[in-house]
């Protein structure tokens, strides 16, 4: 039997439920609880495609040192879903621990010898103190929570604060949940010698950070930054982002007297004709957007193509999962790169940004809806699951008082009426962006008709090749021009002069930070570059040459972001080490600390080697 | 090809409508359809019906998908914003183009198979929304831009011209409006400007989903004899249940129609119509009745023209809505952005 493990305020405690059992609010709690004790922590959900019955797991990681994202194995596992035992048992740390139901005795066969066995009798509690089978089932939660409480030295107070917020406005449920709390408490205390090798100890870490979702976070965003048409069709992990919407805008979007509505949500027949609505309205100067996900995304093609050609404004929120609708749709992947940076026919390509977090996520869905309107084409938000749909810590969302929306190139009444010469894919400031008009600004100037390419710089019905050329030639321009005022990489340098460096994205930052620091402690520094918006700034193309080797850390199969930064920037691909995490759950820390470590003995054999403790 | 300007200059004596504009400011650029193209009635029937009410141009948006219909908004309404989509989707834009700015006209012009093929699914849920708009289907019974194929509203039986026989039954676009909830209803024929510019222009008039079927003969595709969509079928089997007079409050004659044949309806904005009843047993306000007296007449291989249904106060999308009186992309930021406190209160209640 191996030591216990022993730590405090750094570990991983997975729970493993049904799907449907009403374990998702204590589970939530407990996440919650640690946050009040000012140690952070992060949590997520892993769930099936299905409503009720299936296995369904939460993963809380705790750690003093801020690393949130996912480590990889487990310390404490509560068992609480037979179907899943073998598995759940399997990923339980040597010296780690176990919490189950003892209702039913198990033969010692099922247990493992190198784990810390902790049988609760929670059924047998339950049924002596409930008769009522939906409170047994729905107690028994907050028992498991009590004997945590107990067997973690957490802090009551603050679970019963948690619990009275909870319930508050149905106060009556708030006794019976104190009271199962309690009696999970008692039997641990009286049953084991509490704490054990985990302990929580109070901080004060959390500081002024907040525990959100990137879906609830951008869709305030949206908010704030001026959206008032969201067109959406239902898919997971993208739903939420707009009942979200929904539910900020019925706070914060209501005409203060009359109560009217300042936004218009639809939920389209599909994404079709969500994406065609959202261009109808930025065409016609309202700021729109859409949420979907990869199945969505490829629907919506033809439009995006459209909108691209026709230069209107377009704000899409790709909250990307592992594809196809029977393939993993509750689960997570970084896999629509390629099909959102040149969604659609002929030659196009889009603006696509990779916010890290929720927080950033709030940021770029703002960010998002100027870009979208200075430079007059789609802008693709690509978010995922792990972000989408989990809670992360992160830093309280800030506004700008000053902050003016972008609307990039608009005529008015005035700059027509003056006489300001009108040419809606003239090339007016050099940019390749050109001016635009409003249905219905001028009775006799400034009307134009929207079409594909088929069109000169007056937006003349044409088919002449120069024509075409002349359009497609200054679209790249401003391709060129948004390369510019996309959000920039975000570099950070190892401690040490190294040859080696890391790129990567999105909700990849939190594992691959805590592996950067892993790796260092094993002597291996390396550079890295958080990529943060496509087209690619020029900074992207000067940390690659000036690296020896890169590792391109993606969760996909394909390397699509080594593909695309290939392409794009024409470098060798051979300097591209790829390192891909795809089977649906969030990369961890230590499958990066693997994949890089094993990379660099295969690379650089003899002086690697020297170089590890 | 390259897109033939119209010259600008005005007759003197052109006559001019409330606005002081001519006939002329509701042109487009020369149509490039083929000569005797039913959509070409249909856009001079556009044309006039907006001259007519004396409609500013450019508060008018014209939206279509794609097909040869769907070109014709070149072709009109020359001081109008236009938007040519993708085809089948019209619907969509002009909902979402409707969501941003409320008081716009919207027309929305599109083929047989733009609406009844490949955008069945748009042209559906647009009517159901209860979009405030103009949805005019320029209804041939072919894919003219493709060369001839057929549309969903082929006639069962019929061939096109290289061989082909449709074994497919057809879709009639006017029952189905009727059945999604479209709050007028009307069909026409390109060739009756007398029955059809009236009933654009109440369509215009009408607060809601105003949807008209013009049946428009194709001249290169489908005006055999024995098409439904034929110039010489139409007019063979036309069987019109009222003719519309349509007429602006302010201009509002007492006309002297014979006791029991006219009947007026007041429109959402007061501007009335009256009806002229052909068939006497027609009441244009009962949806039910009027989808039993299509599928009657038809069966008898008779094509009803004329105001099959209206419900003047029916609502539109943005009363479903409760969106704010003022168009949305007229808004800023002081109405539009929260504002650093309430996102203090946001933080706040997530921690
Ligand atoms: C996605 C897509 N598929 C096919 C086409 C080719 N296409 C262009 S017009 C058309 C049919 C138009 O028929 P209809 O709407 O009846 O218009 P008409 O030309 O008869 O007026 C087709 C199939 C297209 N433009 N887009
Ligand atoms: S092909 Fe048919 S529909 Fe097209 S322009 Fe010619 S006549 Fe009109
Ligand atoms: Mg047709």
């Amino acid at each position: 039997m191996p030591q216990p493990i022993k730590s405090v305020n750094d570990f991983v405690v997975k729970f493993a439920n049904v799907n449907g059992s009403g374990s998702a609010s204590a589970n939530a709690l407990f996440a919650k609880s640690v946050l009040r004790m000012g140690i952070p922590a992060s949590s997520r959900n892993i769930f099936p495609s299905n409503i009720q019955g299936l296995p369904t797991w939460f993963e809380v990681r705790i750690n003093d040192h801020d690393h949130l994202g996912r480590r990889g194995g487990v310390d404490m596992m509560v068992a609480m879903n037979p179907q899943t035992w073998e598995q759940d048992i399997a990923e339980i740390e040597p010296g780690g621990y176990l919490l189950y139901d003892a209702t039913k005795p198990m033969p010692a066969s099922r247990f493992r010898d190198d784990i810390n066995v902790i049988g609760a009798p929670l059924t047998e509690i339950c049924n002596r103190t409930y008769s009522d089978p939906r409170q047994r089932q729905l107690f028994k939660n907050i028992i498991y929570l009590g004997v945590l409480s107990a067997l973690l030295d957490m802090d009551v107070p603050a679970i019963e604060t948690l619990i009275g917020e909870q319930f508050r406005g149905k106060d009556s449920l708030i006794k019976p949940n104190l009271h199962a709390l309690q009696l999970g408490r008692d039997w641990a205390i009286q049953a084991l010698d509490c704490p054990l090798g985990l302990r929580l100890e109070p901080r004060d870490k959390v500081g002024d950070r907040i525990f959100v979702s990137g879906n609830d976070a951008a869709a305030l965003g949206a908010v704030y930054g001026g959206a008032t048409v969201c067109a959406w069709y239902p898919i997971t992990p993208s739903s939420s982002l707009a009942e979200a919407f929904q539910a900020h805008c019925q706070r914060m979007r209501r005409e203060p007297d009359s109560k009217k509505r300042r936004y218009a949500i639809i939920q389209a027949e599909d994404e079709l004709a969500s994406i065609g609505m959202v261009i109808g309205a930025a065409w016609n100067g309202a700021r729109a957007f859409t949420a979907t996900s990869g199945p969505g995304i490829s629907l919506m093609q033809e439009f995006i193509g459209l909108a691209y050609f026709a230069e209107i404004p377009a704000v899409i929120f790709d909250i990307q999962r592992g594809s196809p609708s029977t393939g993993m749709p509750t689960r997570t992947q970084q896999a629509d790169i390629i099909s959102a940076a040149y969604a659609s026919h002929g030659d196009t390509k889009h603006v696509l940004l990779f916010p890290q977090d929720p927080n950033e996520s709030f940021t770029f869905a703002a960010d998002a809806l100027d870009l979208a309107d200075r430079l007059q084409t789609p802008v693709f938000v690509m978010m995922d699951l792990d972000i989408g749909m989990n809670d992360w810590l992160v830093p309280p969302l800030k506004w700008d008082p000053a902050r003016q929306y972008d609307r990039g190139k608009i005529m008015n009444f005035e700059d027509l009426d003056s006489g300001k010469e009108f040419g809606r894919y003239l090339d007016v400031d050099g940019d390749g962006i050109p001016y635009r008009t409003l249905p219905g600004t001028h009775p006799t100037r400034g009307a134009y008709f929207t079409r594909g390419t088929t069109k000169d710089r007056y937006a003349r019905y044409t088919e002449e090749g120069p024509a075409y050329v002349d359009n497609m030639q200054r679209l790249l321009e401003k391709f060129e021009t948004a390369k510019r005022i996309v959000p920039r990489p975000i570099r950070r340098d190892a401690i040490e002069q190294t040859r080696y460096g890391a790129i990567y994205f999105g909700s990849t930052a939190p594992a691959m930070e805590e592996a950067l620091d892993l790796l260092e402690a094993r002597g291996i520094h390396l550079d890295t570059l958080r990529v943060r918006a496509f087209p690619f700034h020029d900074d992207i193309l000067d940390f690659i040459t000036s690296h020896e080797r890169i590792f391109l850390v993606e969760q996909n199969r394909d390397g699509q972001m080594r593909t695309l930064v290939t392409t794009e920037l024409e470098v060798d691909p051979a300097r591209l080490v790829p390192i891909l995490h795809y089977d649906g759950t969030p990369i961890t820390a230590r499958f990066i600390v693997k994949a890089i470590a094993d990379m660099l003995a295969v690379v650089t054999l003899a002086p690697l080697r020297k170089a590890l403790p | 090809m390259t897109y033939i300007v119209k010259p600008r200059l005005h007759h003197p004596k052109l006559p001019t409508n409330a606005l002081g504009y001519t006939h002329r400011d509701y042109e487009g650029s020369v149509s490039t359809l083929c000569a005797g193209c039913g959509h070409d009635s249909i856009s001079a029937a556009i044309i006039q019906a907006c001259f007519e009410l004396s409609l500013p141009p450019h508060r008018i948006a014209k939206l279509s998908g794609i097909g040869c219909s769907s070109k014709t908004p070149t072709y009109f309404l020359g001081q109008s914003h236009g938007f040519n989509s993708v085809h089948g989707r019209m619907p969509s834009v002009l909902t979402g183009a409707n969501l941003a700015n409320r008081d716009l006209i919207y027309l929305g012009v599109s083929g047989d198979g733009d609406s009844a093929s490949i955008g069945l699914g748009q042209f559906a849920h647009c009517i159901r929304r209860g979009v405030d708009m103009v949805y005019i289907v320029e209804n041939n019974g072919v894919y003219g831009l493709t060369k001839g194929q057929f549309s969903a509203t082929a006639d069962k039986g019929s061939s096109a011209k290289r061989g082909a026989v449709n074994s497919d039954s057809p879709i009639d676009l006017v029952a189905m409006a009727l059945q999604l909830g479209a709050s007028y209803v009307a069909r026409s024929f390109s060739g009756d400007k007398a029955q059809l510019v009236p009933l654009i222009k109440a369509a215009i008039q009408h607060k809601g989903a105003a949807f008209i079927d013009v049946v428009s003969p194709c001249v290169a595709f489908n005006n055999h004899p024995g098409s439904t969509k034929s110039f010489d079928y139409v007019r063979d089997h036309n069987e019109a249940v009222n003719q519309l007079d349509y007429m602006v409050e302010r201009d509002a004659i007492v006309a002297d129609y014979a006791p029991g044949t006219v009947e007026t309806v007041m429109q959402h904005d007061g501007s009335m119509l009256r009806l002229r009843k052909l068939a006497l047993d027609y009441d244009p306000h009962e949806r039910i009745s009027a989808l039993t007296y299509l599928q009657q007449r038809q069966a008898a291989g008779e094509v009803v023209t004329g105001l099959l249904f209206v419900e003047a106060d029916h609502g539109d999308m943005h009363g479903y809505l409760d969106t704010v009186d003022s168009p949305l992309n007229t808004l800023g930021e002081a109405e539009l952005c929260p504002g650093p406190d309430l996102l203090e209160r946001y933080n706040a209640a997530h921690r």
